[in-house]
């Protein structure tokens, strides 16, 4: 797959706000396609790390929309530090990605 | 039943020990590659549960108390049920876990949330809302469990 989490990270006044948008479809399971529902499928686990050390673990239900926006906030994080987003769903796909806070 | 987010914390955190080693390893084998997603750690019962206060129960072990102390920033009428803007933020100290909840979708549980120390309790993200329901925001700060409620007025249905 190529590479589907777009991530923002800028700090200011030593806290470092997150902005990312994943790509992927969320299928609930409850939505009918000619007939036939559409299998769930959506992110369960998406952990956020700040060089390595995770800030937030997020846990995911079907009812967060396809093509998932999120953002947050952490104190801390340096111009040049990593910030990376790592997911999982409930077909184990992944996917993972890291980005430089500007 | 171990869907508990202070269980499954306690669990990773025993784990930890063991498996230190072999994290290091792949720590090391994915230099910038950020730590994985561990998929162990979902609270399945928790997201299969159709009540808020079995979905809480199964996710903190405790019931909530309303805090005034939560924002919840939700519009008034969405047109469109399937990309509903949800914030939540939260004057509470020590807040450990966030969570959303919409009372009227087939499952309550939206998402949940642990933060590490640090982490500010404040996020946005985008939610699903099969029709016109209340949604909860659910904090623990300090151990204890705050709640607070808003009416969205849903148009189209987005259970999808």
């Amino acid at each position: 797959m190529a590479n589907p989490i777009l991530v923002r990270a800028q700090t200011a006044h030593g806290v470092t706000t997150v902005a990312c948008l994943v790509k992927h479809p969320m299928d609930s399971g409850f939505v009918k396609k000619a007939g036939k529902l559409i299998p769930p499928h959506y992110i369960e686990v998406i952990e956020f790390t700040h060089n390595g050390k995770t800030v937030l673990t997020g846990f995911w239900g079907p009812a967060v929309s396809r093509n998932p926006f999120f953002s947050f906030a952490f104190k801390g994080g340096k111009k040049g530090d990593t910030v990376g987003i790592a997911w999982v769903d409930n077909k184990g796909e992944r996917a993972a990605v890291s980005a430089k806070i500007a | 039943m171990n869907g508990s987010i202070s269980a499954s914390r306690r669990a990773v955190l025993s784990a930890g020990a063991a498996g230190a080693l072999s994290a290091l390893i792949a720590r090391a084998a994915e230099a910038a590659a950020p730590a994985a997603a561990d998929a162990k750690l979902y609270p399945t019962a928790a997201f299969g549960a159709k009540t808020e206060v079995a979905a809480l129960k199964l996710l903190f072990g405790k019931a909530p108390k309303a805090s005034s102390k939560i924002d919840l920033g939700v519009p008034e009428i969405a047109e469109n049920g399937a990309v509903v803007p949800v914030t939540m933020a939260s004057g509470l100290p020590n807040v450990t876990a966030m969570a959303l909840l919409s009372l009227e979708n087939p499952y309550t549980l939206a998402c949940a949330y642990r933060l590490a120390p640090g982490t500010l309790a404040h996020m946005s993200s985008r939610l699903k809302l099969a029709k016109t329901t209340k949604v909860v925001a659910v904090v623990e700060s300090n151990g204890a469990l705050y709640r607070t409620s808003r009416m969205v007025k849903v148009t189209l249905g987005g259970c999808g």
